[in-house]
């Protein structure tokens, strides 16, 4: 077994209650576990929520966490898995001063390269978006910061499993 | 039950009745066949108090002296009843005093709900007097929690809440319900909860995990069953005691395990961990199989891991999956509740009698009854021992008592030394470790259990922490029999001050009052024993008392529990002196 950190990507099936993100983030503060990503959402079953974590660490204490986790009531299943195994995205949108967009010939071939597109602009401003993995959004960060970011954010990770995760299945055993 | 949910005959409709929040509150407990609850008013559960009173001749509430005394009542009366114990408070400090006891049941696995008033809807979140967010604050420690804005939701919160702390593996629910709630009326009717989506109670038991178990105990030639509440919880005593009888595997307890299987029992070689007795402890890392039934492998009870039961084939009755190789590999994790799947291996398990293994549990405690048990229950020298208190105790109670501990060494000694003739008779603070936890238990196991016996055994420190439920015994007529060793000392803290402070015993020596003063003043009886000559007497007079009486019993002040596996060591580390 693997003693060494790796990145997982946690998905969880859950009721859509009230707390129920306080008790899940606990269960990673409790053992001083940062989370590196987290995004809540709808998922692919009506009434059902899904959180999607990712977090560093090792394959032996994501076992012991994904039971923490399915131990909670309002938790319907919880599946781990490693990056190779997922096909995952990130987002991120970029504020930028808009005569860059004119002056610096560069920002355009920035955009076009990278698959990025731009959102909005107005007199002021412009906005650009970008949608990959960990490393597109890094690398078009790192292009872009010298021209002066105004304002950045970036998503948590999205992702689905190449294996399926049978959630309709246990729902209906469930009932 | 008047109260449940009536179908009409013929229409075959649902019957409701237009109440308000709180009375739907009462009736919801008393459709579960909740007959006492224990609480403390305040402005918020003002009007459930009010149905309290109109509902009283169907339900009693305890007025305990403080609301941590309410939720280890509740507890109290859990452990003894295996029903689900209630507590009721107020918003603000009234729910934040109960987060002690509910961080106990959470850990030691008590079915217990908590109901606390909250502010009026509209004022959630603005500070208002009294408020705290206490679903938040409680989330950590309950198995489940939720708060209810709408009368109309109640029923359903409080069925899913029995539901979900007594069914699995039990714990704490807290169900915080506003006051607007409270005084709203709606169309009332009760149905019990059976299940909840997403939550599975009990886990299936793996396909073949039974036969493999069965394959690696028949064929152990020096097996060892540790078990723990588990198979109190499940009430597989019986199912239990076949199986060690059949298989003639020695077996040992965790102190939350203590009293499933008689103390007297050929095969109960004592307890584990920490203070546990010599031979479980050492031959643990000694058997070629462990057997662990019901029980978490706590840090108390294994000493390092590293140098845990390493050459031994670990097999695990656990009914939370969670549990499985969280703290101990297991070879074979057995899945389920402990009276089906001990039921069900017992047909595949080989009679035997492994008697020379067991003789080397016999000369192990012949070595630990020679260094230690002797002086502790049968003590030459001056100054009396914890131990011979408790040996009294047990004379005069026949080893039928419920002994209720609190925490610290009376609870290592107690635990070590009282007789156990029934299940459920040992109830203590095991896993939080709370100061505090005995006198209020022990009030809530004789309110669930008046026909047994409750001795509830306390160190001078843990005593004074709910000390002022007296006032709850006195007010109830709670017969429970009230034990203090005094040694004027935090006992336990003190032992590890002078085995690894060099003695420096900062903030552990204790200026006392009068005790007896103290327990008179709440019309209690009451003596005190200073004297070795005295103490059977005492005793005698105590366990014969008809009504609650208080026992002081000054004993060796610094005496020091032994055996001890030092924190951090391996259990074949454990020390004698």
């Amino acid at each position: 077994m693997s003693t060494e950190k790796q990145l997982f990507t946690i998905s969880v099936y859950t009721e859509n209650n009230i707390g129920l993100l306080n008790r899940i983030s606990a269960i990673f503060q409790r053992r001083h576990i940062n989370i590196e990503s987290l995004n809540t959402s709808p998922s692919e079953i009506e009434g059902v929520s899904k959180f999607t974590i990712v977090v560093n660490m090792t394959d032996e204490n994501m076992k012991k966490i994904i039971g923490q986790i399915e131990k909670q009531v309002e938790v319907i299943k919880a599946y781990y898995h490693k990056d190779e195994d997922t096909i995952y995205q990130e987002s991120c949108i970029f504020k930028m001063q808009s005569d860059l967009l004119f002056e610096e010939r560069q920002i355009q071939n920035i955009i076009k390269d990278s698959n990025a597109r731009i959102v909005t602009v107005n007199k002021s401003f412009f906005v650009i978006e970008k949608s990959g993995r960990k490393e597109e959004v890094d690398l078009i960060y790192k292009e872009l910061k010298p021209f002066g970011i105004l304002q950045f954010t970036r998503s948590g990770r999205v992702s689905v499993s190449k294996q399926p995760m049978e959630i309709s299945q246990m729902l209906t055993a469930f009932n | 039950m008047e109260t449940q949910t009536i179908k009409n005959k013929e229409t075959d409709q649902i019957v409701t009745e237009r109440i308000s929040g709180s009375e739907a509150i009462v009736r919801s407990l008393i459709a579960e066949g909740v007959k006492v609850l224990y609480g403390y008013p305040g402005g918020a559960i003002m009007p459930v108090y009010d149905e309290l009173y109109k509902y009283q001749d169907k339900i009693h509430h305890v007025l305990t002296r403080h609301e941590q005394g309410a939720t280890h009542s509740a507890q109290g009366y859990a452990r003894i009843s295996g029903e689900v114990g209630v507590a009721i408070a107020t918003s603000g400090p009234g729910a934040t005093n109960l987060i002690t006891g509910i961080a106990d049941a959470q850990i030691d696995s008590t079915p217990m709900i908590c109901i606390t008033g909250q502010v009026p809807s509209h004022l959630l979140g603005s500070d208002a007097f009294q408020e705290t967010d206490i679903v938040g604050i409680s989330s950590p420690v309950t198995k489940w929690n939720c708060q209810v804005t709408k009368a109309s939701q109640i029923p359903e919160a409080i069925a899913k809440a029995f539901f979900i702390a007594k069914s699995g593996r039990p714990g704490p629910v807290l169900v915080d319900i506003t006051k607007d709630a409270q005084f709203e009326e709606f169309d009332f009717s009760y149905q019990k909860c059976t299940k909840v989506r997403s939550y599975v109670p009990v886990p299936k038991t793996v396909s073949g995990t039974l036969e493999a178990a069965a394959k690696l105990i028949n064929g152990a030639k020096k097996p060892m069953i540790i078990w723990g509440q588990g198979v109190v919880l499940s009430e597989a005593e019986e199912a239990f005691k076949a199986l060690v009888e059949k298989s003639g595997i020695p077996a040992a307890w965790t102190i939350l395990g203590a009293s499933a299987l008689p103390t007297s029992h050929r095969l109960n070689v004592g307890m584990l961990g920490m203070h546990g007795n010599y031979a479980p402890n050492k031959l643990t890392n000694e058997c070629d199989v462990l057997i662990a039934i019901g029980m978490r492998f706590d840090d108390r009870v294994t000493g390092d891991l590293t140098k845990y039961a390493k050459q031994a084939k670990v097999i695990h009755f656990e009914i939370d999956p969670s549990e499985i190789d969280k703290n101990v590999k297991t070879d074979v994790a057995v899945l389920g509740d402990a009276k089906a799947t001990l039921t069900a291996i017992l047909p595949l398990i080989n009679e035997n009698t492994h008697t020379a293994w067991h003789q080397e549990f016999k000369d192990l405690y012949a070595i630990e009854y020679e260094k230690i048990i002797k002086d502790d229950l049968y003590p030459t020298k001056e100054g009396l021992t914890m131990g011979e208190v408790i040996h009294q105790i047990n004379v005069h109670s026949n080893g039928d008592a419920a002994i209720v501990t609190d925490v610290g060494q009376h609870q290592m000694i107690a635990c070590r030394y009282a007789e156990f003739n029934k299940t459920k008779s040992n109830i203590t603070s095991g896993g939080l470790g709370t100061m505090g936890f005995g006198l209020p238990a022990a009030i809530g196991a004789k309110m669930a259990a008046p026909e047994r016996e409750v001795v509830s055994i306390s160190g001078d420190g843990g005593y004074q922490m709910t000390i002022q439920e007296l006032g709850t015994i006195f007010q109830q007529k709670a017969a429970v029999k009230v034990v203090v060793l005094n040694n004027d000392f935090l006992g336990m803290v003190r032992q590890w001050q002078q085995l690894f402070f060099d003695k420096r015993y900062a903030s552990t020596e204790m200026i006392n009052p009068n005790f007896v003063a103290i327990a008179e003043g709440y019309y209690l009886k009451a003596r005190k024993v200073t004297k070795r000559e005295d103490l059977a007497a005492a005793v005698k007079e105590m366990m014969e008392s008809k009504e609650a009486y208080f026992l002081e019993v000054c004993v060796e002040k610094e005496g020091n529990v032994f055996p001890m596996v030092p924190s951090g060591a391996s259990v074949s580390d454990i020390r004698l002196s």
